[in-house]
């Protein structure tokens, strides 16, 4: 009796069969190109971000000790430090994931982005229910729509203040809620046998995108709650 | 591959059948071909869809000018007069555009002009001449000039696409849903305080418009880096793909910033934030600073481009290698990284007096790599073959106006006369030297150098070179002008002016209808070059860069196989140029050449 080999029994995976696009030379030709783009990207997010970083440090020098009461006063460490640590973890799994790509193992792969949009869920809750919400209640708001009469006494301009955690955290939350949809798509693509070891780009470049959306965060973090 | 990638890009595929405009068929073949076009991929159609859209907001800027220039013609003067009647009456003159009553109160002929200019200023620099060059002519050329059968991200480049004509569709809403006064700067806290018209539309607008010159310029810089064509080293590219790459840079680096900028002020109006508000605690002059470090930056996404096109002019039609390659390359990226140090020379009525001084100093050095680009040139030109053609004008044209607008950057970056200077015609004049007068020059340029390669016909060119010294010669009276009115104190961004000033204003009108007239006629040479042009060989100008080896227009996939370099973009004294036609255009004297080069 003669044996099929297996892999001829099966149909392959799309991952198996990937051509690289007509106008490279190489597969490898087109990866590089892919990351390098990516990194550009990556530039830009931190040049974006970078105005609110000059906007928060130009405000400290000019309000200081506002900046120093509303930080305490207004904003929990517990909480940030909280989400820090969920954004962490997020990172470990993503890079875990695309290990499992690398390696052939879709399962892993699928698994360790699910607990990585776990984390990023976590983080919106948190920050939605926790933060953002009582905030709300309290009239904790930026600029105009700021409710005056409560606050840290001596402060004078907690309203900038919050301006700017409002449109920092909120853009970065934004950030971090359009990841939950590219890494849910990259869940839906590792089901599909899209990924392995000859064709992870995609993969990789969402893993850099999420780990600039946390360094972001890493960034925002120690300003808002903890310097002040 | 198949074989209908030998055909040229612009050849229709769908089926018209023979019943004309009105048969269902032609409209199915009329449907293949759009939905070919909308769903492109091909950096060449890519870059069509965006010259006509930026040619288009070109002309819509353009009519917004000469109405401004119409008002202009005459100041606006209102006195206490006796009628025939023996009363008294107030009278206003020589107002061209009547006020009228909105639904947000009565819209003065003040407020139209700013509306008018705001629409000018926007239309020009976001939809035009920044989208003009790297988008429209880089996605064309660039791929091409490097050997490449399409840019690194095709599908990015689609996308880009689409987007600057949604932001495109929200700057024209906002223009028509009750424009701006704000200007092109959006200073605040005018910006986030007026109520009037559609500042917040407007300005996501921009946004967007940004987002795509972010694409753009990544996808070019992953091109320039990856797809060059084997044997083409650094130094082997031509200088447009130079100046388009650092171009490229500037775009990436600087418009993050305008985003976040343009972000906020959406956020000021909608959530009122207040960080640019003094009212809430904000700072305006924050504002300035995030919004010049990137247009200063800006205007060299204008300049750097048109830089390139210029080499590109100079050396093929004065058939002569490049003097100083290097020195022309290096200047682009020394621009480049000077232009993010010094943003602060438009704020020196705003900022510290420290900060003044460094910002004074430091831009002075930017008329560094400006010169040397401009001595390299004019020394490519001396003792060279030149063949006087559209182009070479135009690369002429370029210089005269070029040098005056950067010659008088100095003044203004003086701070004892910029103190006079800020704010008034000589602003004006200066900037559109260089945006107008160079830039938009280039473009018109860079339009008849490769409208044979990518069109696949000739113009008249006789015709064209007058319309060519009209263009000159208008905007040269048009803008020569207001360097006197600067001087003389006419403040920028009014609609009107004390009576000493009309003669000067009527000279600059006079010359704004010259301009146009002169546009306009390139505008019908090129329509009946569609319609009736020659059609053009591989290689009409005699240039030795790779977009001259394939065909006009273009084949689908740029070249029939993968090209090799044999040699330099501008080795004119080695080799003679591919495909030469002695009835295209004589070849230089060997004689000349050979003493041109100093051999
Ligand atoms: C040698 C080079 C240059 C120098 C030293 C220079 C210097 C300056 C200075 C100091 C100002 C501010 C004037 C004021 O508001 O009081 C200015 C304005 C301006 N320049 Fe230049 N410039 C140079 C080249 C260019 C180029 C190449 C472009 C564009 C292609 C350009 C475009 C502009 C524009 C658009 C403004 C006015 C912006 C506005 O207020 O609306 N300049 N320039
Ligand atoms: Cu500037």
């Amino acid at each position: 009796m003669t044996t099929v080999p297996v892999n001829m029994t099966k149909k392959p995976e799309p991952h198996e069969t990937y051509v690289h696009g007509h106008h490279w030379r190489s597969a490898e030709d087109e990866k590089d190109a892919a990351k390098l783009g990516m990194w550009l990207f990556l530039g830009t997010e931190a040049l974006m971000f970078s105005g609110f970083f000059c906007a928060y440090a130009v405000f400290r020098m000019l309000y200081f000790d506002t900046w120093h009461e509303s930080s305490k006063y207004y904003l929990n460490w517990k909480i940030g430090g909280f989400n820090t640590l969920v954004l962490l973890i997020s990172s470990f799994t993503i890079v875990q994931a695309i290990r499992g790509a690398q390696l052939g193992r879709k399962m892993m792969a699928f698994w360790y982005l699910a607990a990585t949009n776990v984390c990023a869920l976590t983080f919106l809750v948190v920050k939605l229910g926790w933060e953002y919400l009582p905030k709300i209640q309290k009239g904790e708001l930026p600029g105009g729509f700021f409710t005056y009469g409560h606050g840290p006494a001596g402060t004078t301009h907690d309203q900038v203040f919050l301006g700017i955690y409002w449109v920092a955290t909120a853009t970065h939350g934004l950030h971090v809620l359009i990841g939950v949809f590219i890494i849910g798509w990259c869940m839906i693509r590792t089901m599909k046998g899209h990924f392995g070891p000859k064709n992870y780009m995609f993969l990789e470049n969402t893993g850099l995108y999420w780990h600039i959306v946390d360094i972001i965060w890493i960034f925002l973090f120690p300003m808002l709650y903890l310097v002040g | 591959m198949s074989a209908d990638h030998d055909v040229s890009f612009l050849k229709p595929v769908g089926d018209y059948g023979q019943g004309g405009v009105f048969s269902a068929q032609w409209w199915r073949g009329f449907t293949t071909d759009f939905w070919r076009w909308a769903t492109t991929l091909d950096h060449k159609k890519i870059g069509v869809m965006y010259l006509c859209a930026t040619l288009f907001a070109f002309f819509l800027g353009g009519v917004a000018a000469l109405m401004l220039r119409a008002e202009l013609f005459e100041p606006t003067i209102t006195q206490q007069v006796t009628d025939a009647a023996g009363n008294v009456v107030t009278k206003t003159t020589g107002e061209l555009f009547p006020g009228w009553q909105s639904t947000q109160g009565t819209v003065t002929t003040n407020n139209f002009y700013n509306r008018l200019f705001s629409l000018h200023g926007t239309l020009m620099v976001f939809l035009f001449i920044i989208p003009a060059v790297p988008a429209a002519f880089g996605n064309i050329f660039l791929p091409i000039m490097i050997g490449a059968k399409d840019v690194a991200f095709p599908r990015l480049n689609l996308m880009s696409w689409y987007i600057y004509l949604f932001g495109g569709i929200f700057a024209v809403y906002s223009l028509i849903a009750g424009g701006v006064e704000t200007g092109w700067t959006f200073y605040t806290p005018y910006s986030t305080s007026t109520q009037w018209g559609s500042v917040t539309s407007m300005v996501l607008g921009a946004f967007i418009l940004g987002f795509s010159s972010i694409l753009t310029g990544m996808n070019f810089i992953v091109t320039v880096h990856k797809l060059r064509a084997p044997g083409m080293g650094w130094f082997d590219m031509p200088l447009f793909v130079w100046a388009a790459y650092a171009t490229s840079i500037i775009q990436v680096l600087a418009t993050p910033v305008l985003a976040i900028t343009l972000l906020m002020i959406v956020f000021e109006r909608t959530f009122r934030v207040g960080v640019f508000d003094p009212a809430l605690g904000g700072d305006p002059v924050l504002f300035q600073h995030f919004f010049w470090f990137y247009s200063h930056p800006a205007v060299y996404i204008m300049i750097v481009p048109a830089f390139g096109i210029v080499s590109e002019l100079i050396a093929v039609h004065c058939h002569k290698r490049l003097f100083g390659y290097k020195a022309i390359a290096f200047s682009s990226i020394g621009i480049a990284a000077v232009s993010f140090l010094i943003w602060g020379h438009h704020m020196f009525t705003a900022e510290s007096p420290a900060a003044n001084v460094i910002f004074s100093a430091l831009t002075f050095l930017v008329g560094l790599p400006t010169a040397i680009k401009v001595f390299n040139w004019v020394a490519t030109m001396y003792k060279a073959s030149i063949t006087w053609n559209t182009p070479m004008l135009y690369a002429m044209s370029f210089l005269f106006n070029f040098t005056i607008g950067g010659l008088t950057g100095p003044p203004l970056a003086v701070l004892s006369t910029d103190i006079h200077l800020h704010d008034t015609y000589f602003v004006v004049a200066h900037f559109h030297y260089v945006m107008m007068g160079g830039s938009v020059i280039a473009v018109l340029g860079a339009l008849h150098h490769w409208w044979p390669k990518f069109t696949g016909k000739m113009y008249n060119d006789k015709a064209a070179r007058w319309m060519a010294v009209l263009v000159f010669v208008g905007f040269n009276i048009t803008f020569f002008t207001q360097f006197f009115l600067g001087t003389h104190g006419m403040p920028r961004r009014y609609a009107t002016y004390v009576p000493e000033f009309t003669h000067l204003h009527q000279i600059s009108t006079i010359g704004s209808w010259v301009l146009a007239v002169g546009l306009f006629g390139h505008l019908l040479i090129f329509a009946q070059s569609l319609v009736g042009g020659r059609p053009a060989g591989r290689n009409p100008w005699g240039g030795l860069t790779l977009e001259w080896y394939t065909d006009s227009p273009p084949i689908e996939h740029n070249f029939p196989h993968e090209p090799m370099l044999t040699h330099g973009p501008y080795d004119y004294d080695l080799v003679v140029p591919p495909g030469w036609d002695p009835a295209d255009y004589p070849l230089p004297d060997p004689e000349t050449v050979r003493k041109a080069h100093g051999h």
